[in-house]
């Protein structure tokens, strides 16, 4: 069966890359653009995974997060926090708010390919 | 009894007590005698009668003349010496007892004086002592003056009540700046002798530092504390305290016990903003970037894959081109923005062009014994630099131009070029190649005895500037040109101006230490003791309730005794109506002196804080004061501490004088007179006059504000009101 992943982000140029990117890696690709957005398609599309970025418009990244992990229909959704902020204290707010892994903007594709396959319990 | 009482009782007695014996003896003779030898004698006797008294007589008046030289030599003359004695010790004069009488009472007399003479000598050693030791004091204070008003820190020193102590002309300075009415006070109504340091600092930050100051002094640590803080303008203080231990340096106190504290203040507001521009700069540069980055990042390594189609392909590369142009826009607004954040950390001092040339020349002559000549300076251009290594550099580069290139005279020219001050240092004669200069430029410089680790270079990018060679093939010169960045032209710090004739300003008065804060009631307190504001105002005419207004408040400060003359409050109001011109006549201020002054209402709040916490002392005070007191409704200040008036004390003192006018009483009372009708002049020569009254009120018995006020207000003067 094909994995859903969900792409949230406002900005349209690493979307475009995101985007590309997963569908050549043979998932099925959603997309929003801001954190209210995303929270409706979770719940309506219940995708495997969501690339999540922290600095949006309307509700912020860690906002969704908590929420989608506080609610046990869609908890087990796997987040992937993207972020343009290098601090520390910040990837262990996203860690702590329930995101199962964390990357920090700029960050190479192959890896970030390989953490999503992981995450998905799908072989390397 | 008096020795004069006694000599008369003794020269009566001498007599009687010689008769008496006679007639005892004559008695005892005759019941001894038979009824014969009674008769035999009695015959015998009775022709002698006239002879017989005659000696009696005789032996009284001789016994009478023994009796009085006695009383001379022995109660006479001592009590006379002894007189004289007294006076020597009541008063110490030098006039020895004088030497007479027996000789017991002449050696008795020369030990008295012996005596005289040897607590003479010790007296005038204590006092010998004494003045020396109060000289050096007076000269440890004075260096100690001398010393903070030099230092460019601010440095405020006060008791445990807060109460200032010490302030050095920096921490003036800062606290004009501080200041609400700068031109007015200057600061003076925040810091000034005897004042609180509350009124500028939250008493439980202060508190809380001292306490932190305590245990550390428990713990023995060293015992300075900071903290920082805002002011009510909005400026960032950073303070460090330390203690004033009591009995004296060295003395280490059991149970943190302090007496004042010391304060040491950096106004950092500027050094703040600097670091948060520079912060705020890092992070546009870095986190800033960091989503840009990803999008190109992301996007070139889509551009990799072979199955792209060309569509996208080209999507890709609109990405990386929109998002590192953004990021070159994003760079260059930073630089520029910033420009000024990232220049050189070095400490650098800023220093007029011209100065630093003729610095140039003095040390290139010297050392090099090269002469050198002025080309083109411009005097007004300012530069920021570390004058030491950059002088070292101008003097190396001479040194090897003279020692390798032989060349006999350098000179200098100093020019603006926009942002840019270019100093170039001229030759005549050859170039030296591009490689030459490089060496010069990078090598350490060590040259006639100075041996620095540093190179030409490192001074340059010390400075943040540039140096190149170039040729002026023409005149057949070459030049090393230095680009340094200009600084803002300095303006001359301001100077805080004192009444004329006045040396150092008081800054300090240690005798404060011993102020006790509200100990008694403020009425039941000597005068000699209280902080006075004395205050004069010159007003547009002599009717307040008909809506005459005050157009200058002067005032200066009374504190322990002292006039503090560094302390004057002074400022011109513009009263928004026109002056009478009878009162022109008297204070001279006219209608153009007053254009463009504050209004009252902006001045009385400084004045109310300048009077704080002090008792306001006026001539002919009810006058001032209905002014002041018609203003209270639209201020909402309200001047409610105790009023003496010179007026009505000087009436109490002097009741026949006719005339209480100010410069009556101050004649009276040998006050000089300078500078009247300003109302600050006038403020000074009331605080004179108050000051010379206070003896004069407590040899009448007056010494509390309590009897000053009620002697005031049963004066005759006291009735009269406006």
């Amino acid at each position: 069966m094909t994995k859903k992943i969900l792409i949230v982000d406002d900005e349209q140029n690493i979307v475009i890359s995101l985007e590309f990117l997963m569908k050549r890696e043979g998932f099925e690709v959603l997309v929003a653009n801001d954190g209210d957005e995303a929270v409706r398609c979770i719940r309506a599309e219940q995708p495997d995974l969501v690339l999540l970025d922290v600095m949006m418009p309307k509700k912020s990244g860690f906002e969704v997060c908590q929420e989608i992990k506080a609610d046990p229909k869609t908890q087990a959704t796997c987040i992937l926090m993207l972020t343009a902020k290098g601090r520390d204290t910040e990837v262990a707010k996203g860690l702590a708010l329930g995101a199962d892994a964390y990357m920090t903007k700029p960050f190479s594709t192959r890896e970030l390919v390989a953490r999503v396959r992981s995450l998905l319990g799908m072989e390397a | 009894m008096s020795p004069r009482a006694r000599l008369t009782l003794a020269t009566l007695a001498v007599p009687v007590f010689l008769l008496l014996t006679v007639a005892a003896v004559g008695g005892i003779l005759w019941v001894d005698l038979s009824a014969e030898e009674r008769h035999a004698l009695a015959g015998l006797l009775a022709p002698r009668v006239g002879l017989m008294f005659v000696f009696l007589a005789l032996a009284a008046v001789c016994a009478i003349a023994v009796v009085r030289q006695l009383h001379r030599n022995y109660v006479a003359l001592p009590a006379r010496l002894a007189e004289e004695a007294r006076v020597l010790l009541s008063t110490g004069a030098a006039r020895p007892v004088g030497v007479a009488g027996s000789p017991e009472v002449r050696a008795l007399v020369e030990t008295i004086n012996a005596l005289a003479e040897h607590r003479r000598s010790l007296e005038d050693d204590v006092a010998e002592r004494i003045r020396a030791a109060m000289n050096s004091v007076e000269e440890e204070k004075n260096r100690l003056a001398a010393l903070m008003s030099e230092l460019t820190q601010s440095v405020i020193v006060c008791n445990l009540e807060g109460r200032v102590l010490l302030y050095n002309g920096h921490a003036r300075q800062q606290f004009r700046a501080l200041s609400d009415a700068p031109a007015a006070a200057g600061g003076g109504e925040l810091l000034g002798l005897g004042r609180s340091i509350y009124t500028v600092f939250d008493r439980a930050l202060v508190d809380h530092a001292l306490e932190t100051v305590r245990h550390r002094l428990q713990r023995g640590i060293q015992a300075v504390t900071h903290f920082v803080t805002t002011t009510r303008s909005g400026q960032l203080l950073r303070v460090q305290m330390a203690p004033v231990l009591p009995g004296g340096a060295g003395t280490v106190v059991a149970g943190g016990e302090v007496s004042g504290f010391i304060l040491l203040l950096d106004n950092i507001t500027r050094n703040f903003e600097t670091e948060s521009r520079r912060d705020q700069m890092l992070h546009t540069l870095t986190e800033g970037n960091r989503a840009a980055l990803a999008n190109v990042r992301a996007a070139a390594e889509m551009l990799d894959y072979a199955d792209l189609q060309e569509e996208l392909r080209e999507r890709f590369r609109k990405v990386i081109r929109d998002e590192v142009q953004a990021m070159s826009q994003l760079l260059d607004r930073t630089a520029t923005e910033f420009a000024d954040s990232l220049k050189a950390r070095w400490p650098l001092e800023e220093m007029l062009g011209a100065d630093l040339v003729a610095a140039a020349q003095r040390r290139i002559e010297q050392m090099v014994s090269l002469p050198t000549k002025l080309e083109e300076v411009d005097e007004g251009l300012w530069l920021k630099v570390d004058s030491f290594s950059l002088l070292q550099a101008l003097t190396y580069l001479a040194h090897r131009l003279s020692d390798e290139f032989e060349v006999r005279e350098v000179r200098f020219r100093l020019v603006p070029n926009g942002r840019l001050v270019h100093l170039d240092m001229i030759w005549s004669g050859q170039a030296m190649s591009t490689e030459t200069v490089m060496s010069w430029e990078l090598e350490a410089m060590q040259f006639a005895g100075e041996s620095s680790p540093l190179s030409v270079r490192d001074v340059i990018e010390r400075h943040d500037g540039e140096m190149w060679m170039e040729r002026e093939k023409v005149r057949h010169r070459a030049f090393f040109r230095i680009a340094l960045p200009a600084a803002v032209p300095q303006v001359a710090q301001e100077v805080p101006a004192y009444p004329a004739g006045e040396g150092r300003p008081e800054y300090y008065d240690f005798d404060l230490f011993s102020w006790s804060e509200r100990s008694r009631a403020l009425d039941d307190r000597p005068l000699a003791e209280l902080a006075y504001t004395v205050f004069d105002t010159e007003t547009t005419g002599l009717n307040p309730s008909q809506g005459d207004e005050i157009i200058q408040i002067g005032a200066v400060r009374i504190v322990n005794g002292k006039l503090l003359r560094g302390e004057a409050f002074e400022q011109l109001m513009d009263p928004g109506r026109p002056l009478d011109p009878e009162s022109v006549k008297v204070h001279g201020i006219t209608a153009d002196m007053l254009a463009g002054r504050p209004a009252i209402a902006t001045v009385l709040p400084a004045f109310h804080a300048f009077a704080a916490d002090t008792v306001l002392v006026a001539h002919n005070a009810a006058f001032d004061m209905r002014f002041l007191q018609l203003k209270e409704a639209a201020t909402g200040l309200r001047f409610d501490q105790p009023v003496l008036d010179t007026l009505l004390l000087s009436a109490v003192i002097h009741p026949n004088q006719e005339s209480h006018r100010l410069e009556a009483i101050a004649e009276l009372l040998g006050v000089e007179v300078v500078g009247r009708h300003t109302a600050v002049g006038d403020a000074l020569v009331t605080a004179e006059v108050f000051l010379a009254l206070v003896p004069l009120l407590a040899a009448k018995g007056i010494v509390t504000l309590r009897q000053a006020r009620e002697a005031a207000e049963q004066s005759y003067y006291a009735r009269v009101r406006y």
